[in-house]
């Protein structure tokens, strides 16, 4: 076990140098730079000389390969540098949004288990009759659904429903409070993008919560219980339900992990300003250094979390071993 | 099996000599949700080729007497800001998005197939190197990926494909590669070798044929996951560009600021990226369904 735990470890090292060779290679070949955004993005005269001082400041003129060492070498030593478009340091940047983007993953998440596993438990226990094919319907249509199509869905509503009923149209709150100042502010600001998010989350969940609800129940300690008198309410809930939830499981952390991807465009359309938002923004900015940063971070969290989901369900599942 | 109700001797006859009413009756009995995605698939695929035919309109034709109009006779959805009729730009937007989805489902999903089946017959280092790569390209985030391509090689249609193509690579390769593993240590695999045959024929000519199935399911559902991924693109102003009619362009530009006055503007282009993802997940399922005889029974 320990073996297993220290060899998944050190495999982090290799996915994340390979992501860095990647995103720091991909990123300089996308034609222009930051000094080039911000003198000739407006389109006036700019000065050559001052051009050069700029990629001189930033280091853009060193042979690639030396910044390539300087960026490696500065993640193994824990310095992430600064914004090359803000100039203040990455990890501030990321701080700043890190509490929202992780408060909408929660809360994603939250919405995704709780519209998930009691649907998909009554799909699988109804299975092939209209019930399971609504379900069915309602998860597909959760994958179907692109999610920034649904948040301006809430957003129509909200502002149909608000104006119909209060006279004056209400739109969520653009500003973030933390949840701990003003949770009422923050629950009403943040409920909307997660529950965009949480529905097209939930319809992974409820797919893998019903395939694996129908295959419990085919189990002998299922027949077992029923032979033996049990209330079928207590079956599927103390045998069938818990020992179908660890695939479940799996799928919800290893939807966490993809979760940054889909806020990327849920942020832009309920405004906020989040990693997702800050991710964009560092691509189109030519922030090298922000993106970069962002890239690692989304990678040691897949590769992680990954990780956690695998122990995990060694854990949970007494009969499986990694070795 | 006399016990199964939906058990029909009929089908036992070679499937040719059924009428393809009766066959295709079967297959709606027995997969309702799997025929309903094939139709809309199907009215997808005939609105996109018949575009021209179908809409009177021009989908790119600015009309500034007709801005923001509601759904009416003229109109059947309703003008868009600039006056352009929305059914005629989604008709037409099927075609972008059939396009994205068949070239980069069908491009990533080869170049997927043959990536992964070569893991996996050669195995050892090779196969050692090539998972570590495939981790990478998986840990790494697609609409980033998406992102940077197109950053790098500019907007448009083409580029939209690469872009959805590359993150489809590595996730078709995994899944081909672990039915692939089992595959090379049946004796058929060994005969071949023995004969003396080549790498590349005993890949393409014995193992790829094998892996159809989970490649099949694998497409199927690409095709969906890259209509959406278009439409994503295309959203966030790194896609398709104006004046070509895509879905997900549709949404970006008025359907917000529009919202309230002509909500119309909204709806149906995403009612259209909703049906048509739909249809192909219903249809992909379907496809698993015959296809993957262990889940068949569930």
């Amino acid at each position: 076990m320990y073996q297993y735990v220290l060899k998944r470890l050190l495999l982090l090292f290799p996915t994340l140098l390979g992501a860095a060779v990647l995103v720091f290679f991909l990123m300089r070949l996308i034609p222009g730079d930051v000094c080039e955004l911000r003198m000739a993005g407006t389109g006036a005269y700019f000065d050559k000389e001052a051009l050069k001082i700029c990629q001189d400041e930033l280091g853009l003129n060193r042979p690639i390969l030396v910044q390539f060492w300087e960026f490696i070498r500065g993640y193994a030593t824990f310095n992430f540098g600064d914004s090359m478009y803000t100039g203040r340091p990455i990890v501030e940047e990321i701080v700043l949004r890190f509490q929202l983007s992780l408060q909408v993953a929660i809360m994603a998440t939250i919405t995704a288990i709780l519209i998930a596993i009691p649907l998909g438990t009554i799909s699988a226990i109804k299975q092939n009759t209209w019930i399971d094919y609504g379900v069915r319907a309602f998860s597909i249509a959760g994958i179907a659904m692109p999610s920034f199509w649904l948040g301006i869905l809430i957003i129509l509503g909200l502002l149909i429903t608000t104006k119909s009923w209060f006279g004056a149209a209400w739109m969520p709150p653009i500003q973030y409070r933390p949840l701990w100042e003003d949770p009422v502010y923050n629950l009403t600001m943040l409920i909307w993008p997660a529950v965009a998010t949480g529905y097209r989350y939930s319809a992974v969940a409820t797919r893998m919560t019903r395939s694996a609800m129908l295959e419990v129940l085919r189990e002998d300690y299922v027949r077992t219980a029923r032979a033996k008198g049990l209330l079928e309410k207590i079956i599927i809930r103390r045998h069938a339900l818990k020992n179908s939830l660890l695939p479940v499981v799996t799928v919800i952390g290893i939807e966490f992990a993809f979760l940054m991807g889909g806020l990327v465009v849920t942020e832009q359309v309920f405004n906020l300003n989040g990693l997702g938002k800050l991710f964009v923004e560092s691509v189109t900015n030519f922030d090298y250094n922000m993106t970069q940063a962002l890239v690692m971070l989304v990678v040691a969290v897949f590769v992680l979390t990954n990780f956690v989901v695998d122990v995990l369900y060694g854990w949970l599942d007494p009969r499986i071993h990694y070795r | 099996m006399a016990a199964n109700p939906a058990y029909d001797p009929a089908l036992d006859a070679p499937a040719e000599k059924q009428p393809l009413a009766t066959r295709l009756m079967y297959l709606v009995r027995k997969q309702p949700l799997g025929a309903a995605g094939a139709f809309i698939v199907l009215i997808m695929v005939l609105s996109a080729i018949f575009a021209p035919v179908l809409s009177p309109y021009d989908p790119t034709a600015n009309d500034f007497a007709a801005m923001a109009e509601a759904p009416s006779g003229a109109h059947w959805l309703g003008t868009d800001q600039f006056g352009r009729d929305l059914l005629t730009r989604i008709v037409f937007g099927a075609r972008t998005a059939l396009v994205v989805g068949f070239a980069s489902a069908l491009v990533g999903g080869i170049i997927g197939l043959v990536l992964g089946v070569a893991s996996a017959y050669f195995g050892g280092r090779f196969d050692l190197l090539f998972q570590r790569v495939m981790d990478v390209f998986m840990a790494f985030p697609l609409i980033i990926m998406a992102l940077a391509v197109v950053s790098i090689f500019g907007t448009g249609v083409q580029n939209v494909i690469i872009a959805i193509t590359i993150p489809f690579i590595p996730r078709c390769a995994r899944v081909v590669r672990s039915s692939a593993l089992a595959l090379r240590e049946i004796p058929y695999i060994d005969a071949a070798r023995a004969c003396g045959y080549s790498h590349t024929r005993i890949i393409l000519r014995h193992m790829v044929p094998n892996v159809m199935a989970p490649f099949l399911i694998m497409i199927t559902a690409f095709v969906g996951q890259a209509i959406l991924l278009e439409a994503s693109l295309s959203y966030l102003g790194l896609g398709v560009q104006e004046p070509t009619p895509a879905w997900g362009l549709m949404l970006q530009g008025g359907a917000e600021e529009y919202a309230e006055s002509a909500p119309w503007i909204a709806i149906f282009p995403g009612l259209a990226i909703t049906l048509a993802v739909f249809g192909f997940n219903l249809f992909g399922d379907a496809v698993r369904d015959v296809l993957d005889p262990k889940l068949r029974s569930q």
